[in-house]
């Protein structure tokens, strides 16, 4: 949509280089056990796999037939099985356990096992304990980067956020210095990098110690500036409900490589499976757009769309032929995309009146605000009552502790722990499938609302107590002041991606410490936020051609996971600012699969 | 120097991939010397490094260098590849005159270190400096000042070497630890992963963290599938060591598997014989073990309404075991009478008598909430506007009314507030010729009202 974009914003690097690097190595893995053989891939490994090779590639290289682990005994004839799998636990033992079934039933074949993107002291201890290790050859892909868009890269690791921040187990981070590191050779050299947290020093560190073992060819800066962050420097707005249009779909239908529509959205009987990026023209115009304004933007698309299929009247054969030739194929693919979009729109809009998401927005913009705390509290208690939905109880929650308890950051961490125990604890048990009618009602158990009422009373006896998060958005003026109008349709500041009533804190730091230049200035805010900040001036550019464009495009590095609001508030930022972003995130994530990971119920 | 790949092979092979298992019955002898020839392998590196590490050059998997290649892709690629044999190209010297049997003082840069120690946590277990606690802390201060989580959790594991760990007296251990708690988080994470059960509970109880070994051996309730066996681990859980709350919260999931279990036999009888109205009517979708409190509790109100609260099954004798908040149990009833559409329960739940017997209708949670799930419910019009009317804020109660289409309310109440505009709009909206239709031309028609506008 129209927005007063600065036309001199570079451009971005090509990152399908990227894909092909992956691929050539994969083919060279496989290449090592040569000969026929069967290949098992991990379940979530199977959609990033396919976006950067094709069936008919691994045929090539000898791949007879494909499988997914799924954790049952295997019925492969071929004699050499190759895995593909992440470094879990379970996942080795299930392999373990196949290849001893094997040897007890005398058969004989060649394993290996190839750990993308690491493979973990952990995978080899179960090999050794499960007296496998010999048997089986194993090996690493190096496949750190998948090019989600033009400028989202994902490291596809969901589990870095628990494994980092809740067990505090660092095994991830040379993983981040690696993949920044794989960044760095083929778009770098970087002229400044930016950090904030924890792990994103030690990643740093990671990331400069290889670069030291590694020589660097001189080359041109693709991209100039990085900026490091971790997840708990900001867990407000990962809670926030999504209402850009983008976030929402996530929010609502989960974007998982690509988003399947039902067929309320298809209106069609069966559910499709949709890829979202910038190639779908329609989506690439709204995905950044408040939800607001989405209905008016399709139905003008809507309208034009008639007008170019109108043309055809009076033409004649001659300028018929043209049209069907050139034309007509673009305004169908357009004519599919919007009914696609008009559907998933209504579809969506459908869903979120039903559960009263405007009273749920209206306590979530109280909480952010600090306003009305009392009646927040109310309304959580009784969505907790009314058990509506777990996942939405357990995120308000945390919402109101981060927001009115936080004494630091790591605070609002431990709640998140209670609860995750208290799934435990609870008589909160797996859910039996397909019963619809207590789903609903089984979800929170009476220990979530006794421990409730108690944290509740908890957070409000703290409601005197200064608490960060208030003091912070004071300080970065986080929450536009109320009463003042705020045109979603002209968004002035990156709080339109909520609004209009918060700006994310994690976007906010990133415009502050690059319009600074650095942390100067912010010293409060870093002290609030614990601190670990830093800023490296790295090797300096002297072609001063390179210098401009590529100072201007940033790698922002999210450790722990961004969710889509927080992506489209950096578009937005950079189309002001003449900066292009490229989000380099460990997962994409929302506020449900931040709770869900917090939650073990399982063995 | 150029090194070609046989190399590298002939010492991975020989000295990480098979040499050192940590089982205790492995042969001591046979380790010392494993460790031995790859220490000398390393020394050999190191000497080599010391020589002429300048003009190093890498060597690509094919054996060709490729140094000397601009093309960023084919670094990267080479990069990823060699990520194996890159280890060699650090340089591994050690402050002159150190041997390894030297205590641990490194006077090196980090990034070599990291790489030294990956070399060095693999055979250290027969090397005699870190027979010592002393050592072996160092150590792992060492590994963690390194950052990478998957070497401190090697690290760990050398140094709890399960039977080191036994003999040693955990509370000397946990001392050390307690001042470590990168590397504790590190190892506490890898027991859970490799599902070290037994180790990590006499961890917790030597670190004097209770609670944690509470609430890991209460966690592992989850993995006994059979009922029974489950309920009666739940009881043995119920001494354990859990904050006060948390105990009253294991005796209720201990309570609550038992009733479950009482029910669940007595219902799938009652089922299959199928005399009783309500099995048959809505026969049920699942099981009740397992299920949450107000799942329960729900069901009960589904199957067992009206039961006196003598019998496990009946909703008053789980609310008042598990102590279930009013406004808890309101929105429960309230759902599952809605569910099978018994208005009449709906009505009772609200019914109070005052002292002198008149009845009144009252509500803890708010008669719109009440309007809302009967609506969700498809309750008649005459049920939903029964509790319309006696929403409090007149607001509320029109709005409710409106999207209701109870028209008598809506028709009533302007007609108190005198609201002659109001009342010409909502006819507008009713059907022509219909009863409310005329009942608003009727009241516009009076004179009596004294309209205020």
């Amino acid at each position: 949509m129209a927005h007063s974009a600065r036309r001199d914003a570079p451009e971005l690097p090509d990152f399908s280089l990227l894909k092909r690097l992956a691929r050539d190595q994969l083919i060279y893995l496989l290449e090592q056990l040569p000969g026929k053989k069967d290949l098992f891939i991990e379940a979530d490994l199977m959609s990033p796999l396919d976006r950067i090779a094709n069936v008919t590639m691994l045929k090539q290289h000898d791949v007879d037939k494909l499988y997914k682990v799924e954790n049952t005994p295997i019925f492969s004839t071929c004699d050499q099985i190759c895995f593909l799998i992440r470094p879990r636990i379970q996942t080795v033992k299930w392999i373990a356990d196949t290849v001893n079934a094997d040897k007890a039933a005398g058969k004989f074949r060649k394993y290996k096992i190839i750990f993308t993107p690491q493979k973990f002291y952990a995978c080899e201890t179960v090999l050794e304990e499960q007296g496998i290790y010999g048997d089986v050859s194993t090996d690493e892909w190096a496949f750190y980067l998948l090019p989600l868009d033009d400028d989202i890269i994902s490291l596809e690791l969901p589990e870095f956020f628990r494994d980092n921040f809740l067990e505090g187990d660092q095994r991830w981070v040379t993983t981040g210095g690696s993949a920044l590191h794989l960044l760095h050779s083929l778009f770098g050299p970087f002229s400044k990098v930016y950090g904030i947290g924890r792990c994103a020093k030690m990643v740093y560190e990671s990331w400069r110690e290889q670069v030291e073992e590694s020589e660097q060819k001189a080359q041109k800066s693709e991209i100039g500036n990085v900026f490091l962050i971790d997840r708990d420097v900001d867990f407000v707005t990962p809670l926030c409900s999504q209402v850009v249009y983008e976030g929402l779909v996530d929010d609502i239908f989960r974007i998982k490589w690509c988003v399947e529509f039902g067929p309320d959205v298809t209106t069609a009987d069966k559910s499709m499976k949709v890829m979202l990026n910038s190639q779908d023209k329609v989506f690439s115009e709204i995905r950044n757009e408040h939800f607001s304004n989405v209905f008016g933007f399709l139905s003008q698309k809507a309208r034009n769309l008639q007008t170019a299929y109108d043309k055809r009247r009076g033409m004649d054969i001659k300028q018929m032929r043209t049209f069907v030739s050139e034309e007509l194929k673009g305004l169908k693919q357009e004519h599919r995309l919007l009914s696609l979009h008009i559907g998933a729109s209504e579809s969506m809009m459908k869903k979120k009146t039903k559960q009263d998401f405007q009273e749920l927005l209206k306590t979530e913009h109280s909480l952010l605000e600090g306003f009305d705390i009392r009646e927040c509290i109310t309304y959580i208690e009784e969505h907790i009552n009314r058990q509506v939905s777990m996942i939405d109880s357990l995120r308000l929650l945390c919402l109101l502790s981060l927001t009115e308890n936080g004494e630091s950051q790591s605070y609002g961490i431990e709640h998140l722990l209670t609860f995750a125990n208290l799934r435990q604890l609870g008589l909160l048990v797996e859910q039996q499938p397909g019963d619809a009618l207590t789903a609903m009602e089984s979800k929170v158990g009476k220990l979530v609302n006794d421990k409730t009422a108690e944290k509740l009373t908890g957070a409000f006896s703290s409601l005197a107590k200064k608490s960060n998060f208030r003091a912070l958005s004071k300080k970065l003026a986080l929450v536009p002041k109320t009463g003042e109008e705020y045109d979603l349709r002209v968004p002035r500041d990156m709080a339109y991606v909520f609004s209009g009533a918060y700006i994310p804190l994690s976007c906010k730091l990133i415009e502050q410490v690059l319009e600074r230049d650095g942390w100067t200035g912010l010293e409060e805010v870093t002290r609030m936020l614990n601190g670990n900040e830093f800023v490296v001036t790295g090797e300096a550019i002297s072609d001063a051609r390179f210098k401009t464009d590529s100072q201007r495009i940033i790698l922002v590095m999210f450790l722990g996971g961004c969710s889509y609001s927080e992506i489209s508030a950096l578009r937005f930022l950079g189309r002001e600012k003449g900066y292009k972003f490229i989000v380099l995130t460990t997962a994409i994530i929302n506020s449900a699969r931040l709770m869900e990971a917090m939650l073990d119920n399982h063995v | 120097m150029m090194r070609s790949k046989p190399d590298e092979d002939d010492y991975w092979n020989s000295s990480k991939c098979r040499a050192f298992t940590f089982d205790d019955d492995y042969d001591e002898l046979s380790s010392l010397k494993e460790s031995k020839r790859a220490v000398n392998s390393i020394r050999q590196f190191v000497v080599d490094e010391d020589e002429d590490e300048d003009d190093m050059v890498k060597v690509s998997w094919s054996g060709e260098p490729i140094g000397t290649a601009q093309d960023p892709y084919a670094i990267a690629f080479y990069y990823l590849i060699n990520s194996n044999l890159d280890l060699s190209g650090v340089n591994l010297s050690l402050p002159g005159g150190h041997s390894y049997g030297d205590s641990l003082v490194f006077f090196i840069p980090s990034y070599v270190f990291f790489f030294f120690f990956f070399f060095f946590f693999l055979q250290f277990c027969s090397l005699e400096t870190f027979r010592s606690l002393k050592d072996k802390m160092q150590l792992l201060d060492q590994a963690v000042c390194a950052n990478d989580g998957n070497v401190i959790t090697a690290v760990c594991t050398h140094v709890f070497l399960q039977k080191y760990f036994l003999q040693c007296k955990l509370e000397v251990l946990s001392r050390e630890l307690m001042s470590r708690d990168v590397a504790l988080r590190h190892y506490i994470h890898y027991l859970k992963e490799m599902g070290e059960q037994k180790l990590l509970v006499e961890l917790f109880k030597s670190l004097g963290r209770t609670e944690d070994m509470a609430l890991l051996q209460y966690r592992e309730h989850l993995s006994i599938k059979d009922e029974v066996r489950r309920k009666e681990y739940l009881k043995s859980c119920i001494s354990l060591p859990f904050p006060p709350d948390d105990a009253g919260h294991v005796q209720d999931h201990y309570t609550l598997l038992e009733r479950q279990i009482i029910i669940e036999a007595n219902d799938k009888h009652l089922e299959n014989k199928g005399q009783v109205e309500v099995f048959k009517k809505h026969p049920r979708k699942a099981s009740i073990l397992n299920m949450p409190i107000i799942t329960t509790l729900y069901y009960s109100c589904v199957y067992h309404y009206g039961e006196s609260e003598g019998t496990y099954s009946s909703p008053a004798n789980i609310r008042s075991t598990f102590k279930i908040s009013e406004k808890q149990y309101l929105l429960t009833a309230l759902s599952a009478r809605a569910k099978l559409k018994e208005w009449l329960d709906v009505g009772s739940l609200f019914t109070t008598k005052n002292w002198l017997g008149y009845t009144k209708k009252r509500s803890p949670i708010g008669f719109h909430r009440v309007v809302d799930i009967l609506h969700k419910n498809n309750a008649p019009a005459q049920v939903l506007q029964e509790y319309v009317c006696l929403v409090e804020d007149p607001n509320l109660k029109i709005s409710l009314a409106q999207k209701y289409k109870c028209h008598d309310i809506v028709i009533d109440m302007y007609k108190d507030q005198k609201d002659r505009q109001q009342l010409i709009v909502y006819q507008g909206k009713v059907e022509r010729g219909s009863p409310e239709d005329k009942k608003i031309q009727d009241i516009l028609n009076n004179t009596q009202i004294r309209w205020k506008n």
